[in-house]
């Protein structure tokens, strides 16, 4: 186990250095001169000559690189160029909220996507599984950034049930959770249904059937419990999903966390911000992939074996 | 068994109804609207829909229809030049990958893995941000984070592909790398890679929608579904039909191309047929 963790950190190095790299030249080849793009074009050239070289931007690319990789190794994401404060700092301060929310809309879809997918399979071909199927293709369509306001518009300003936006109360975070794990639940809706079908036709489910046990405890001890392996690597996989959709869904609902900054980034054209937010969230859904093989090879020990 | 294939096929159907009427107010828009979607009215602005303006008129006074009808034609240029592109270099990375294997394949796949570190839109939105606002830019950073699916299917399809019997057969008989690679195993890949491409539209669609919201896609000069629904939310509490013509627009197409996707997955899957 020890020796399977260990290896599967070291394999993560080079892909965070891949990922810091790609993040590096797609911001420094795009063509435009970034001292442009920063200052804006009508400034004075004794400006655009300070900031180029606090930015060392007069030296080669590849020593560039080198100072980027440098300060990333030292946690040193960049200076804001709005505040002129630390990166790190504030997407840290932000990061909480994005966190809450993507696990509200994760506990939400659960609880919308496993009953409904356990009633399509159990009832399989019925009305029932023909109707969250469609649901579940409608939920996918539906962009976060139109179910959003159709959900303000009917629970917010006819309804007048829950607020349009902000962050403190449990009645706050209902909208934009809503918002963000609709996609999610359709995605494990389906998930569970077809995952649940395939354990069922098991022997040691016929076998618990022969036996005389109730129905609904065949299917929710024996078969969900089996049947919940794949559900979980999924949900692992979508974590970082969500954390991409909560970059509309925050901005929808003018929810604090990493999302709304790095939306206020761009069009304040805050590059070292705009780069720290999507270096810390590809990071944070490198490792959290990382945690869900982990939590995976415990979970099911044959994992390990490969 | 016979039920569930029914329902789909009807979803299928109504899918390629959407799509059908889609494409064809792409092609026809300038029969189809009499009004420049970039007029501006400002006495008419926010008005409600009527005879005149079918679907009202927006924050500037322009016809949010005549706005809706072209922008079908942003929502499918993006659409399916995103996932052709995507496609080829997906095909040509995947097909390098999967039948040279060695260190070809190595190098291919960590940049996949690194390309995959990037969840959903989240590379498009870099990239986009960073250029000048408009259509093949936003198909440029589409496509730049896009291909990386299809590399990993082709190169799964590949590698079984390659061990089948009239692919062993093909190379005894000396048949050159291209003809094999060409003739006998990117043609039986195909079925696959349809279904992801159908996905992929509406992906691109839903891709292309986001980025017009978030301000960093199309121009202001390009009508754009996205576009027009970050506008309609500014004003939502007072006129909700700036922003509900656009999103159903786009669910619509979405889910029209999803229906499809979803109904030939089931044909290519064989699995689903033995249920």
């Amino acid at each position: 186990m020890f020796h399977y963790i260990l290896r599967r950190l070291m394999l993560m190095i080079p892909i965070l250095l891949g990922v810091s790299t790609l993040v590096f030249f797609i911001i420094h080849l795009v063509p435009g001169d970034p001292v442009d793009i920063l200052l804006g074009e009508t400034a004075l050239d004794v400006n655009k000559q300070v900031l180029r070289q606090a930015l060392h931007l007069d030296k080669p690319i590849f020593v560039q690189y080198g100072y980027y990789v440098w300060n990333l190794i030292h946690g040193d994401l960049g200076t804001s160029l709005v505040t002129n404060k630390p990166v790190l700092p504030t997407i840290l301060s932000r990061y909480p909220a994005t966190l809450q929310l993507s696990i509200a809309a994760m506990i939400i879809a659960m609880l919308i996507a496993l009953p409904l997918g356990v009633l399509a399979a159990v009832k399989k071909y019925s009305i029932v599984d023909n109707v969250s199927m469609f649901v579940s293709l409608l939920g996918v369509s539906m962009p976060n950034f139109w179910l959003g306001p159709l959900l303000i518009i009917f629970f917010s300003i006819h309804l007048d049930w829950l607020p349009v936006s902000g962050r403190g109360t449990i009645s706050h975070m209902i909208l934009p959770s809503v918002t963000l794990g609709a996609a999610l639940a359709s995605i494990l809706t389906r998930m569970t249904r077809s995952s649940l079908l395939e354990v069922i036709t098991n022997d040691y489910v016929r076998t618990a059937r022969a036996k005389g046990m109730r129905e609904s405890r065949v299917i929710f001890k024996h078969a969900l419990m089996n049947a919940l392996i794949p559900i979980i690597t999924v949900l692992g996989l979508q974590f970082g999903v969500l954390l991409a959709g909560s970059i509309i869904t925050e901005s929808i609902f003018s929810w604090p966390g990493i999302g709304r900054e790095i939306v206020q980034a761009l069009q304040r054209r805050d590059y070292p911000m705009v780069q720290g937010c999507v270096l810390f969230i590809s990071f944070t859904y490198v490792v959290v992939n990382l945690l869900t093989d982990i939590m995976y090879s415990i979970i099911d020990p044959r994992i390990r074996l490969g | 068994m016979k039920n569930i294939f029914k329902f789909k096929n009807k979803l299928a159907l109504v899918g390629t109804i959407i799509i059908t009427v889609l494409i064809f107010t792409a092609i026809c828009a300038d029969f189809l609207v009499s009004e420049d979607p970039r007029t501006i009215d400002l006495q008419g602005a926010f008005s409600l829909p009527s005879s005149k303006h079918l679907f009202g008129q927006d924050q500037n006074g322009a016809d949010i229809f005549s706005k809706i009808i072209y922008g079908a034609q942003t929502s499918l240029l993006v659409g399916f030049s995103t996932v052709l592109i995507s496609l080829i270099i997906g095909t040509f990375f995947g097909t390098i990958a999967g039948y040279l294997g060695g260190i070809f394949d190595q190098l291919i796949m960590r940049a996949v893995d690194i390309f995959m570190a990037f969840p959903g839109l989240l590379l498009a939105m870099a990239i986009s941000a960073l250029m000048e606002p408009s259509i093949y830019n936003i198909i440029f950073a589409l496509s730049f984070s896009g291909w990386v699916s299809y590399a990993r299917i082709v190169r799964s399809q590949v590698l079984s592909l390659k061990q089948f019997d009239h692919v062993l057969a093909a190379q005894s008989l000396g048949a050159s790398r291209r003809r094999i690679i060409f003739y006998h195993i990117l043609p039986n890949a195909l079925g696959p890679l349809i279904v992801a491409a159908t996905f992929g539209i509406a992906g691109a669609i839903i891709g292309e929608a986001a980025l017009s919201f978030l301000g960093i896609g199309a121009p202001p000069t390009v009508p754009s579904w996205g576009a027009m629904l970050d506008q309609g939310r500014q004003h939502l509490l007072d006129f909700p039909h700036l922003a509900t013509y656009p999103g159903i627009a786009i669910m619509l197409a979405v889910l029209g191309f999803n229906f499809v996707g979803d109904a030939l997955r089931d044909r290519f899957d064989p699995k689903s047929h033995m249920e």
